[in-house]
């Protein structure tokens, strides 16, 4: 999903060091490193004309590719925004700075549960900030099914055949398995995998396609009555057709969330926090928010949010959405080699 | 002398992206995670799930590389008999899908067979029931006989238009049937060709992963998706190089035996 955004600002990627249009130029820099498309640039130009700091803002397709720029070293960067489980990766392997974010004004519109959350990769929230998040769920077409939807439950019993799109992703496809089933979605036993993927060999027959970026299109285009997706092709895809809504089952799923952290480069701490702080800023987050469309944390921007996307599950999970959430932590080495064995055998079947 | 420098572009090319990447991929299928010296990556395509995926691959491949003779012998015939201007016209028309690159192209086929495809929107249109074709086997068999044909058509056609015009004649003369001229001549004389494209389809087909996974709908596993698996999510790279140095080495034993009797022979054959 993000990956699709990026690819649209494969033509703008690189390196753009904004000045202060037409001031002097600025004495001190940050350098910013993340996805492209994932910033109103207007947004940067605004914090250099306020705080007189430029910006080099460079930019990565996937957390694979900005992890493999960022420890090559050439260049030093002083922000980072990624996702969880490579910022984890990042924190664990003693690339972030501490930050205080209990003495930034604005910080505080960053909702308690999303503090929550991201101590599963930050145990005492000292070094992430979060900056969007989403969530995965069913996209289904409302004219195809008897009854809304609430249950992960759909997909494994054998009402919808041939109609269903599951991802082609192992982690995401045992998650949904494993959460339906009552599981942790980070578990580790091999018991409760084995458990899930025989689930999901009986599932195999039902299911048109393990798709990954075309999950969403073969809904719109009526050729399934309901895929797995991201919340934010969720959004994108009741845009092309209204019939279309979007559920956080109640067993609950993954949360994801793409935050900030300070790394250990950085030479300026006190520049780096006032831009955590801006990025906390209402009228800022807002601006953001209506660049990217996905879900915020900042709660101030959800409270003046038009009604219908505050009502959208897409873009506004309830708090009873979130509730069986989890964020997806790195598995150790042994787990993934299972889930690798388990996925080609799911295949294979 | 020094003419030889001409050459150094292609050497540093061989050498640079042919030989050491095989290098590099035989160093990585012989190691394991821990850097020692092991054959296990190798032998690993024995295991139940890979030699699942190996014998599916094969089938499918035998099966497209079959379909492909069967589709390119006659078209192949029917351009030679073409006058001189067609036969450049219907040549050009068959080589210009190619011109589009093929991930387009089998994207248009997953348009054409899913459930509310072009396909099953025809056959509504005559009263069928809808075809559920897409993300089977025999999507993923039209897609790659579509793909591979022309790779057939053209060497087929070429050995058979170099065929001389005379000994056909002299069959004739000496009181040979249509049947006869095609079993003992042309069929004989365009063999050379037709392992050509046999090379150039089989081989593709045998170790294609893109096409399985656009039309098959990602639940079909050939050899090449499992290669696909260990290298791009597993991240095993040691464990993706072995598979495929066991892939190559199974083809090229294979194509060695079909070639044998080739050798001899002067051909059109790309080997």
């Amino acid at each position: 999903m993000r990956e699709k955004i990026c690819a649209a600002a494969l033509a703008l990627s690189g390196v753009f060091a904004l000045g202060g249009c037409g001031k002097a130029e600025p004495e001190e820099y940050l350098t910013v490193f993340n996805y492209g498309e994932y910033m109103d640039p207007d947004v940067i130009d605004r914090f250099t004309e306020e705080t007189g700091i430029g910006i080099k803002y460079e930019e990565a397709l996937t957390p694979e590719e900005l992890y493999a720029k960022y420890s090559s070293g050439a260049i030093d960067y002083d922000l980072v925004c990624s996702a969880d489980y490579m910022i984890q990766r990042l924190i664990e392997e003693g690339e972030a700075q501490k930050v205080d974010f209990s003495s930034m004004e604005y910080a505080g519109n960053i909702g308690d549960r999303f503090w929550e959350f991201s101590k599963a990769f930050d145990p005492d929230n000292e070094y992430a900030l979060p900056y969007f998040y989403g969530t995965i769920g069913i996209l289904y077409d409302t004219t195809k099914v008897d009854a809304p939807i609430d249950s992960w439950g759909v997909l494994f019993d054998g009402s919808y055949k041939n109609d269903i799109i599951m991802q082609n992703s192992q982690r995401d496809t045992f998650m949904i398995t494993l959460k339906y089933l009552g599981y942790s979605l980070n578990t580790s036993d091999e018991g409760e995998l084995r458990e899930a993927q025989e689930l999901l060999i009986r599932q195999k027959p039902d299911v048109q396609a393990y798709l990954v970026d075309e999950a969403r299109d073969e809904v719109v285009a009526g050729n399934a009555a309901m895929a797995v997706v991201y919340s934010g092709e969720a959004y994108l895809g009741h845009e092309y057709n209204e019939d279309l809504a979007y559920v956080v089952p109640k067993e609950g799923s993954n949360v994801w969330i793409d935050s900030w952290i300070v790394t250990r480069h950085c030479k300026n701490p006190e520049a780096a926090a006032k831009f955590l702080d801006f990025l906390c800023r209402e009228d800022v987050a807002e601006k953001n928010f209506e660049y990217i469309y996905y879900s915020t944390p900042n709660e101030a921007v959800v409270e003046n949010m038009d009604e219908a996307l505050r009502n959208d599950p897409a873009i506004t999970p309830t708090e009873e959405d979130m509730a069986n959430c989890e964020v997806c932590t790195q598995t150790d080495p042994e787990v993934t080699k299972l889930y690798n064995e388990l996925w080609k055998e799911l295949k294979a079947d | 002398m020094s003419r030889k420098y001409l050459a150094t572009p292609y050497i540093i090319w061989i050498v640079g992206f042919t030989l050491l990447p095989l290098v590099s991929i035989a160093v990585s299928a012989f190691t394991g995670d821990d850097g020692s010296y092991t054959w296990d990556n190798i032998l690993a395509i024995a295991e139940p799930i890979n030699r699942q995926a190996l014998l599916f691959s094969l089938a499918i491949a035998f099966g497209c590389t079959l379909l492909c003779i069967l589709l390119a012998y006659p078209a192949a015939l029917i351009l030679k008999s073409l006058r001189l201007g067609r036969k450049g016209f219907t040549i050009f028309l068959l080589v210009l899908p190619m011109w589009m690159n093929f991930i387009l192209r089998i994207l248009a086929w997953q348009m054409i067979l899913s459930k509310n495809g072009i396909l099953n929107f025809i056959v509504g249109k005559f009263g069928g029931a809808p075809l559920a074709i897409g993300n089977t086997w025999i999507a993923l068999m039209i897609g790659m006989v579509y793909d591979f044909l022309p790779y057939m058509i053209l060497p087929i056609f070429n050995a058979i238009s170099d065929i001389d015009e005379d000994i056909i004649e002299a069959a004739r003369d000496l009181g040979a049937g249509g049947m006869a001229v095609f079993c003992k001549i042309i069929f004989p004389l365009s063999m050379p060709g037709m392992l050509s494209g046999i090379v150039m389809v089989f081989v593709p087909a045998m170790t294609s992963f893109v096409i399985a996974d656009i039309l098959g709908g990602g639940k079909l596993q050939l050899i090449g998706n499992i290669i696909e698996q260990e290298f791009m999510k597993s991240m095993d790279w040691h464990l993706g190089a072995g598979l495929s140095i066991s892939l190559m080495l199974l083809v090229l034993i294979g194509l060695a035996f079909t070639m044998r009797n080739d050798l001899e022979e002067k051909g059109t054959s790309i080997w």
